[in-house]
């Protein structure tokens, strides 16, 4: 047998060996019993010397060839056997992705604070100021200065918690119109702020009716602020919170505070427009009061209504979440049952 | 007011449904609560006649009755009505028909006898009880005589007519009439409308020899009377009784009918005396005195003082004037001379007058609002008139009249450029004089300024600003354009204060906790409980209930009421924080100062627990890392502490702790008393409470940028034992200032205090951390530094090293 065929031989074994390997134990010996330093390729090599010296580095550039050759087949084979060991070690760490995730603590802001934080960014983004007044109010500013005088008959439509004589709970946002007004320098630009806040109202509590509840006024003053811009401003403002979908139109009311006083109504979100039980068959749902900002309370806040006039609005949040989500009853927002507040986490 | 469609359908020529009708009121004048046809949802109810009346054989109270309801046989029914009898005409539900609140009427046996159907009371087809004629409020109704059998009841009547019902605004008190209503229907459809003109046969003698009347012209701006004799009292028409139903009215006789429907008609209310029961032939409108007393037409008694007007004859007030009459003069059976009043009172005087003796009446509210001032004669006219007609009386000749101080209409100068200007609109001049002029207004115009002379009777316009309003619904508010404020440029940004509240709901929320937003008027000792500073209490002056009646003075107590609420509905895990003002007073000061607080509370568990998540129940050291993550999250200038409070009265005196920055106490936090949790009907709670204000005024420090050291860092730890009152703290602080130049961190990271250490000893463990940030640390330093501190323990804290 030439050396060569010895070679041919010992590379087909070997092969053959390292096929059969079934562990890395296995491969480990079939290299060291191939190529180790007592093994039959490192025998056959020690036989070139007996070969002419024209052969030897033919034979020698042959052995090299199966060496490596043998070499490779074992670095694959380790390989496949180390590939398997992972795969057999992964499949058995395989978990149920189904099982719920571990929870995590996680709080959510009250609802009517999502619309009111909604209505202030919408504003913020028109150029309006953001101004929170007090709850305890003076007389004077809840109704004197908002055209109420003692003797008005529109007060009786506000039952209202007095405190002193003078000293009441609002009962509105308004106030804030004239406490603005009073202050604004008009000589540094336009008013134009929103002031959310919460309201009391001698009221008592059932699904329809609260003591409290929360209002954000709207008050726009300069030298040409029109009627249609109260109307803009309302679209803006409805397709805001509601979507674009939804249509406003204007009826004519009477607030004290206003002239021209109206009532703006949006398309029904139930039957968008057609006419439900909800809207009662009107297609419409009334949901905020506004007008033209009424000379006397310009006059009584020092503002001079030849030059300035404007348009105020006021919306109630507590009704807008009621509407936009069918919440049935008004006492759901200051009992803070968790499994209420827990139902408005959508963000943005 | 429901108003009468067909009503105004005499007036006025409208070609548009009623339903569509309401809808323009709506949308240019005032609200209508709802459209209502009396008649929808019946069925089969027709008129029949009582051929005869037998009594039940086993009953004491039931007849039976055979009815002709136009059909070839009469039906046999069975009624229990008292006031059944033969040959009456009857309203009859026959078999398979719908009467009031979608009841159906089977044919049925009535102890033992077929009955096909039913014989009905108005009630029954949907009246209201306060509107039935009092002969027929406990029995059947009896149909007039000439209704043919078989025939539909409902125009009858007046079913088939549609009511709108409008909700007037307190400054339209001129729409609380037909005539009102006409007049704006008028404008709105742009159509003319054909008034009455009463026409006063006046047979009678002169009046002013029989009736003299005073006023103050205060108290009455307009007062007058008419005497009419020889009134012969009756049921009135069924016209009129259909007009006084429909509109809500109990049909009486036909001089009290004749009053409210002048009232209907003209907005004017009328008084109708029983002159004979005069005391003398004057009559007063003058103020009551005290120790007066006046039995009014509903039989309340008023004492009365010097705020009430009264009507009054020689001898005693017969009448609170504007309100009601008195029961003395009411017209009743046997009068045969009536005394008319029409009037005008001061409105402030019956509000009052309203409120105090509360007596709210269709005059009442009339009154209070204002009525047309020009129409008062015209009313008291138009009441004659019809008493000749309706009751043969024999009207004496003349009026009376103690004051007749009509109002001179509003003249309002306005400009073209002005109302578009204000309205945003291109209105044109004809345009403008136009509406105005359908309204009633005379315009007279310069050039572009109009003068424009209001009828008296719109008494809610005085400015410009009033006749805006007036073009701009009439004009319709959908035909307005719809733009955005135009002009200088501003601003809109959120101050600081702002910005901080709501990165403080922000952050707890991140950490957590659920926005509550609670009752800022609680009881009074809810009120003074976890009181951060001293304050006197706010009450309110007429609370609606105990519950609600004195302003917070703390933000705990609502986060508790909510989880007793919660706790109720088995929710037994609950984080809840709260954002608001609570309000302090001091002695002396009506108002109270409003301050921010911040406020948390949690029972239960913080995280809800789940299959790989043990329940963990709240605790104090939780609560305390909110807190802390929330400051930090405040980014407050200052060290923050924790220091032991035993002395809060509703605080677990053994785990609560104040919070200071700085040393400056701005808050609290710990569990709550057992004793109130208990009160409260709540399981453990823990809670803070912190003065957002006072966050918000300290001074924060600022993000920055720190290099992260290439050095490593080496870290040692010491275990030691130290007496119980030891504080984590001491033991810190001293680590910190005695560690060297080198230590970073002192972390604590174990605690233990059980069976294996001596009592009143504990055994802590701390993790501290050496950093060189311009070198790599040589370990003998660390150790050096190490042994000095381990050193400085044993001394100064007796601490034994383990
Ligand atoms: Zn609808």
């Amino acid at each position: 047998m030439s050396l060569k065929d010895k070679l041919t031989e010992l590379h087909d074994r070997g092969l053959a060996e390292i096929k059969k390997s079934a562990d890395l134990k296995d491969v480990n010996q079939v290299r060291v019993s191939l190529l180790g330093k007592k093994g039959p390729i490192t025998e056959v090599l020690r036989g070139m010397r007996d070969l002419d010296a024209e052969e030897r580095p033919k034979v020698g550039a042959f052995a090299n060839e199966i060496r490596d050759d043998l070499t490779a087949a074992l670095a694959k084979r380790r390989e496949e056997l180390e590939n398997a060991v992972l795969n057999a070690k992964l499949a058995n760490e395989a978990i149920d992705v189904t099982l719920p995730g571990t929870p995590v603590a996680k709080g959510e802001p009250h609802v009517i604070q999502q619309i009111i934080d909604q209505i202030e960014d919408l504003f913020l983004g028109m150029g309006y100021q953001v101004l929170s007044g007090p709850e305890v109010e003076e007389d004077k500013y809840n109704f004197e200065m908002m055209n109420l005088p003692k003797n008005h008959p529109a007060r009786d439509m506000q039952d209202t918690f007095y405190i002193t004589k003078e000293i009441l709970m609002r009962t509105q946002t308004s106030p804030m119109q004239a406490r603005t007004l009073e202050t604004h320098d008009f000589t540094k630009g336009p008013l134009k702020m929103i002031s959310p806040g919460v309201v009391y109202r001698r009221d008592t509590d059932d699904p329809t009716h609260s003591h409290q509840f929360h209002q954000v006024e709207g008050l726009v003053i300069d030298k040409h602020i029109t009627m249609a811009d109260l109307k803009g401003t309302l679209q803006v403002l409805a397709h805001e919170l509601f979507g674009d979908k939804f249509d406003v139109r204007l009826r004519p009311s009477y607030f004290p505070f206003t002239e021209p006083s109206v009532e703006a109504d949006i398309t029904c979100f139930n039957c968008g427009g057609k006419g439900c039980k909800v809207c009662k068959n009107t297609g419409w749902i009334e949901v905020l009061g506004a007008g033209m900002v009424h000379p006397n309370v310009l006059k009584m806040a020092g503002v001079d209504p030849d030059v300035y006039g404007g348009f105020a609005f006021g919306v109630g949040p507590d009704r807008f979440a009621m509407l936009k989500y069918g919440v049935d009853d008004i006492r759901n927002f200051y009992l803070n049952d968790v499994r209420f507040l827990k139902q408005f986490t959508k963000k943005g | 007011m429901k108003i009468s469609y067909n009503w105004i359908k005499e007036y006025l020529d409208l070609n548009v449904k009623p339903a569509d009708l309401a809808e323009k009121i709506e949308r240019t004048s005032v609200e209508v609560d709802d459209v209502i046809k009396p008649s929808d949802g019946l069925k089969k109810i027709v008129v029949g006649h009582v051929l005869s009346v037998e009594a039940h054989p086993d009953s004491d109270h039931l007849h039976i009755c055979q009815v002709d309801v136009g059909e070839d046989d009469p039906l046999q029914i069975v009624c229990g009505a008292p006031n059944i009898a033969k040959d009456q005409k009857v309203i009859v539900a026959l078999p398979g028909s719908r009467i009031a609140d979608n009841v159906k009427i089977k044919k049925s046996k009535m102890r033992g006898v077929p009955s096909a159907g039913m014989i009905c009371a108005l009630q029954e087809i949907g009246f209201p009880e306060d509107v039935v004629p009092k002969k027929y409020a406990d029995g059947i109704y009896v149909m007039p005589a000439d209704a043919t059998p078989g025939d539909a009841v409902y125009d009858y009547l007046g079913m088939n007519d549609s009511l709108i019902d409008l909700d007037v605004t307190p400054n339209r008190g001129d729409m609380l009439s037909l005539y009102g209503t006409l007049h704006d229907l008028s404008a709105i459809y742009d159509l003319p409308v054909k008034f009455d003109q009463p026409a006063v046969q006046e047979t009678g003698a002169a009046i002013a020899d029989q009736l003299t009347v005073h006023a103050d012209a205060e108290l009455a701006p307009q007062y007058r009377m008419r005497l009419v004799k020889q009134v012969k009292l009756a049921p009135s028409p069924m016209w009129l009784q259909i007009r006084l139903w429909n509109a809500g009215y109990r049909p009486i006789n036909n001089v009290v009918d004749i009053t409210n429907y002048i009232m209907l008609k003209y907005g004017q209310p009328l008084h109708a005396f029983d002159y004979d029961k005069f005391s003398g032939q004057d009559v007063y409108v003058r103020t009551a005195k005290a120790g007066e007393k006046l039995t009014t037409l509903d039989e309340g008694e008023h004492d009365l003082d010097d705020h009430d007007i009264v009507i009054a004859d020689d001898q005693k007030p017969i009448a609170l004037a504007g309100v009601m009459g008195g029961l003395d003069t009411a017209i009743a059976d046997g009068t045969v001379t009536v005394a008319i009043e029409a009037a005008v009172f001061e409105h402030d005087h019956i509000r009052k007058a309203a409120q105090r003796h509360n007596l709210h009446t269709d005059a009442s509210q009339r009154f209070e609002r204002g009525v047309n001032q020009a129409g008062v004669q015209e009313a008291l006219d138009a009441a004659a008139e019809m008493m000749t007609n309706l009751a043969s009386g024999e009207v004496q000749a003349g009026t009376v009249v103690a004051t007749d101080n009509e109002p001179e209409p509003a003249v309002i100068d306005i400009t073209m450029s002005h109302i578009n200007a204000v309205l945003g609109t291109e209105l044109s001049q004809d345009q403008v004089t136009h509406i105005l002029t359908t309204l009633g207004c005379d315009v007279a115009a310069e050039g572009e300024k109009l003068t424009v002379t209001v009828p008296v009777r719109r008494n809610d316009i005085h400015i410009p600003a009033d006749l805006l309003e007036e073009i701009a619904r009439i004009y319709g508010y959908d035909d307005l354009p719809a733009t955005l404020p135009t002009g200088r440029m501003t601003m809109g940004e959120l101050t600081p204060a702002q910005k901080l509240m709501r990165a403080t709901r922000h952050s707890l929320e991140g950490l957590g906790l659920n926005q509550a937003i609670s009752y800022a008027l609680t009881t009074e000792d809810k009120a003074k409980m976890f009181l951060m500073q001293p304050s006197e209490t706010t009450k309110l002056a007429w609370p609606m209930s105990s519950d609600h009646a004195v302003l917070r003075m703390n933000v705990i107590t609502g986060l508790l009421d909510d989880i007793a609420y919660n706790s109720a509905r088995k929710v037994k895990d609950v984080a809840l924080y709260e954002q608001g003002r609570v309000f302090y007073r001091e002695d002396g000061v009506d108002r109270p100062s409003e301050q921010e607080y911040i406020a948390g509370a949690i029972t239960g568990t913080l995280l809800p627990t789940a299959w790989d998540l043990p329940a963990q129940p709240v605790d104090f050291y939780q609560v305390k890392g909110i807190v802390e993550a929330y400051l930090k999250d405040m980014a407050v200038n200052g060290d923050v502490t924790y220091v032991a409070n035993h002395d809060l009265p509703e605080m677990h005196p053994g785990r609560t702790a104040d919070i200071l920055v700085h040393g400056h106490r701005i808050g609290f936090m710990g569990q709550v008393h057992p004793t109130i949790a208990k009160q409260f009907k709540i399981g453990a709670t823990y809670v803070f409470e912190l003065n957002l204000q006072a966050i918000i005024d300290m001074p924060k420090q600022e993000n920055q940028y720190d290099v992260i050291s290439r050095y490593p860092a080496i870290t040692r730890d010491v275990a030691m034992l130290v007496d119980d009152e030891i504080t984590n703290e001491q033991i810190v602080a001293l680590i910190e200032k005695r560690g060297g130049a080198f230590l970073q961190s002192v972390k604590l990271f174990d605690v233990y205090d059980g069976v294996k250490v001596p009592k009143g000893k504990k055994s802590l463990a701390y993790t501290l951390t050496y950093q060189d940030k311009h070198a790599t640390l040589v370990d003998d330093a660390v150790t050096q530094a190490f042994e000095k501190v381990e050193k400085r323990l044993q001394d100064d804290l007796g601490a034994e090293i383990r």
